[in-house]
C-alpha cells in the first residue's frame, strides 16, 4: 500500500524557544535533544502539596517533564543501568498540571495518551507549553537508545525508583508525536471525532445489556433492568 | 526429580526473553497489520513499533519501559517431581522475578495498594501471581511468564442468556472503543474473551485467552472459532488504529475461551494483551533438559475437558 502524507519529522531542544514551539503542528513527529526529567504523582504531591523545595533549578536545567518511570537500576557504586523508557498515562495528573506548569516553567509535557483539550486551554496555553505523546506505548527500546546518560536521580529514597526524579541527558530522543499545539488543539480529540462519526454503523446488530450498571445511569434510584 | 537450580536459572532467562524478544506469532500478525494499515499516523506508529522490536533485540534491552505485572503460569506433567517441592518452586520463581528486575533491568512496578511500598523488585504480597495447571503423563514442568500490562483494556460484565450474541458484541465493542481511545489499551493487541464460568474464573479464562494462546490458532469448537474470526474483523472495522488514531488495526487476533456457568447467566470478560505481547515458555525435564519456546500450549484437551473422568 502506498503511504503518502507521511508526518513531518523535527529535531527540538528540550528547552525550546517560543518560536520553535509555534512552528509545531499536531501530528508532527519530534525528536528531543538536551535534558529531560521525570516527574509524576510522587513528585507532584511532594512539591505542590507538601511544599518541599525542588531538587533542580527549573526550567533552567530542563523545560521537559516526562511522565515516566524508566526500567532502570542503580548499582551500589551509584552508577546506573538504564534499559527501556516508556511513558505513563498523563490524564491522571490533571489536578496537578496547572500548578506544576507554573512552578516548573515546563514547556514540554511528555507522556502517554495526552490530556484533555480543556487542560490544554486552561493550563498549557497560558504557560506557552505543549504536550508530546510517546508512540505506540511504547517504543521503550528506541527511547532507551536516545538516553546518553542518567545525569542525576533525586528522591530515590523518599519516593522509590518508579516515582523518583530521573534526570536524563538525551540526544535524538524519540519518536514523540505533537499532541497539543500552542492554541490548545488536541490531536487525539481530532482523531476521536473522526472515528466517532461512523461508530453507529459499527454498533448495528448489537444491543445494550439487559442489566444496566451505575454509570450508564446517574439516577441512583434506577432499578437498572 | 527436577533440579531446583535449573528451574530458577531458566525462570530468570524467561523473564529476560519475555521482556526483550517479541514472539514470532505476534510479530507476524503486526507486520501484516502494518502492511494493511492506511491511516498515516497509525502507519507511522506501527512502523516505529517494528523498529522498536529490532532495537530491543540488538541492544538486549526491554521492548517497553513499563514492565506491566510479571506473572507465572506453571504446568506440571502428572509424573513430575520438583526438588524441594512446591514451596521451593515458588521461592525460585520469586527469586527469578526479583533478580531479573535488576539484571535486565525491568521497571519495579509492584507496590502495596495502600501504602505504595515498593521493594524495587516486582515481588510483594501476592506478586508475582503464580497459577497452576496439570497434564496427564509427563515428567516435565512448563514455566510460562507473561508480563501483561496492568492498567487498561480489561473489563467484566454479567450478561444473561437473553443478551445473546448481540449483547456479547455490544460489550466487546464497548470495551475496545472505551480503552482504545488515545491508545490506552496499547493496541493493536491480542484480545482475549472469557465467557461463562463464574466472575473470577471468567476473568481468568479471558486473561489466559489473551496471554496463553498463539496468534492464528482457533478454538476447537468450530462455532466458537467462527466467532473468533468474526470478532477479529469486527474489532478492525471500528475505524480505530494504534494509539486511537484513525486506522483499521485494533485486533491482531481474538481468542475466546469458555467455561460452564450458572444456568441463568452468561459472564463475559474482555482482555487486551498489548503491543509488546510479552510471553516466554520453557519446558524443563527431570533429566535436566530445557527447551525454550513461545507457545504456552496451555489450552489442551485436558484443560478444556468437560467429562467427569479423563
Amino acid at each position: 500500500m502506498v503511504k503518502d502524507n507521511k508526518p513531518r519529522k523535527i529535531r527540538l531542544s528540550a528547552n525550546p524557544t517560543a518560536a520553535a514551539l509555534a512552528d509545531l503542528h499536531i501530528g508532527d513527529i519530534v525528536y528531543l535533544d538536551g535534558t529531560v526529567y521525570t516527574a509524576r504523582e510522587g513528585v507532584y504531591k511532594r512539591v505542590l502539596e507538601d511544599g518541599i523545595a525542588m531538587p533542580m533549578d527549573l526550567p533552567a536545567d530542563s523545560a521537559a517533564n516526562f511522565h515516566c518511570s524508566p526500567a532502570a537500576t542503580q548499582h551500589d557504586d551509584g552508577s546506573f543501568d538504564l534499559g527501556a523508557v516508556t511513558a505513563t498515562a498523563s490524564f491522571r495528573f490533571s489536578k496537578w498540571i496547572g500548578p506544576w506548569l507554573a512552578a516548573s516553567g515546563a514547556k514540554l509535557i511528555i507522556g502517554k495518551g495526552g490530556m484533555s483539550a480543556k487542560d490544554y486551554r486552561e493550563h498549557f496555553v497560558p504557560h506557552g507549553a505543549i504536550y508530546l505523546t510517546t508512540v505506540g506505548y511504547g517504543t521503550g527500546a528506541l527511547l532507551g537508545r536516545g538516553v546518553k546518560q542518567v545525569s542525576n536521580l533525586h528522591w530515590k529514597k523518599e519516593l522509590g525508583l518508579a516515582q523518583a526524579m530521573w534526570v536524563l541527558d538525551v540526544e535524538n530522543f524519540g519518536p514523540f508525536i505533537v499532541e497539543s499545539d500552542l492554541e490548545g488543539n488536541s490531536l487525539f480529540e481530532r482523531e476521536n471525532a473522526r472515528i466517532s462519526a461512523s461508530l453507529d454503523k459499527v454498533y448495528e446488530g448489537t444491543r445494550p445489556a439487559v442489566l444496566k450498571r451505575f454509570g450508564e445511569t446517574d439516577d441512583r434510584s434506577d432499578e437498572m433492568i | 526429580m527436577i533440579n531446583i537450580e535449573i528451574i530458577q536459572k531458566t525462570a530468570e532467562s524467561l523473564m529476560a526473553k519475555a521482556a526483550i524478544e517479541i514472539p514470532d506469532d505476534y510479530l507476524t500478525g503486526l507486520q501484516k497489520a502494518a502492511n494493511d494499515e492506511d491511516g498515516d499516523l497509525s502507519s507511522f506508529v506501527l512502523e516505529a513499533m517494528l523498529e522498536n522490536y529490532v532495537a530491543a533485540k540488538e541492544d538486549r534491552r526491554a521492548m517497553c519501559g513499563d514492565t506491566g505485572c510479571p506473572r507465572w503460569y506453571v504446568k506440571m506433567g502428572n509424573e513430575a517431581q520438583i526438588d524441594g517441592g512446591p514451596i521451593a518452586l515458588e521461592a525460585a520463581l520469586r527469586r527469578a522475578t526479583a533478580n531479573a528486575t535488576k539484571s535486565v533491568p525491568l521497571r519495579p512496578n509492584r507496590v502495596h495498594p495502600l501504602w505504595r511500598t515498593d521493594h524495587d523488585n516486582n515481588v510483594g504480597i501476592g506478586a508475582p501471581e503464580i497459577e497452576y495447571g496439570f497434564e496427564p503423563d509427563g515428567n516435565w514442568i512448563d514455566l510460562v511468564t507473561v508480563h501483561k500490562g496492568g492498567l487498561f483494556g480489561t473489563d467484566y460484565r454479567m450478561l444473561f442468556p437473553s443478551d445473546g450474541i448481540e449483547g456479547i458484541k455490544r460489550f466487546y465493542l464497548d470495551s475496545l472503543v472505551a480503552f482504545g481511545k488515545r491508545g490506552l489499551a496499547c493496541q493493536p493487541a491480542i484480545i482475549g474473551i472469557g465467557l461463562g464460568g463464574s466472575k473470577d474464573s471468567c476473568m481468568v479464562l479471558g486473561k489466559r485467552a489473551a496471554c496463553l494462546r498463539m496468534v492464528g490458532d482457533r478454538n476447537p469448537d468450530p462455532k466458537i472459532a467462527a466467532l473468533e474470526d468474526e470478532f477479529k474483523e469486527l474489532g478492525n472495522s471500528i475505524g480505530m488504529g494504534a494509539m486511537g488514531f484513525v486506522g483499521k488495526s485494533m485486533v491482531i487476533d481474538c481468542n475466546i475461551e469458555v467455561g460452564y456457568c450458572h444456568t441463568g447467566g452468561m459472564q463475559m470478560s474482555v482482555h487486551a494483551f498489548c503491543l509488546s505481547s510479552r510471553r516466554a515458555v520453557a519446558r524443563i525435564y527431570d533429566d535436566g533438559r530445557v527447551e525454550f519456546r513461545t507457545d504456552p500450549a496451555w489450552f489442551t484437551d485436558y484443560q478444556r475437558r468437560e467429562t467427569v473422568e479423563w
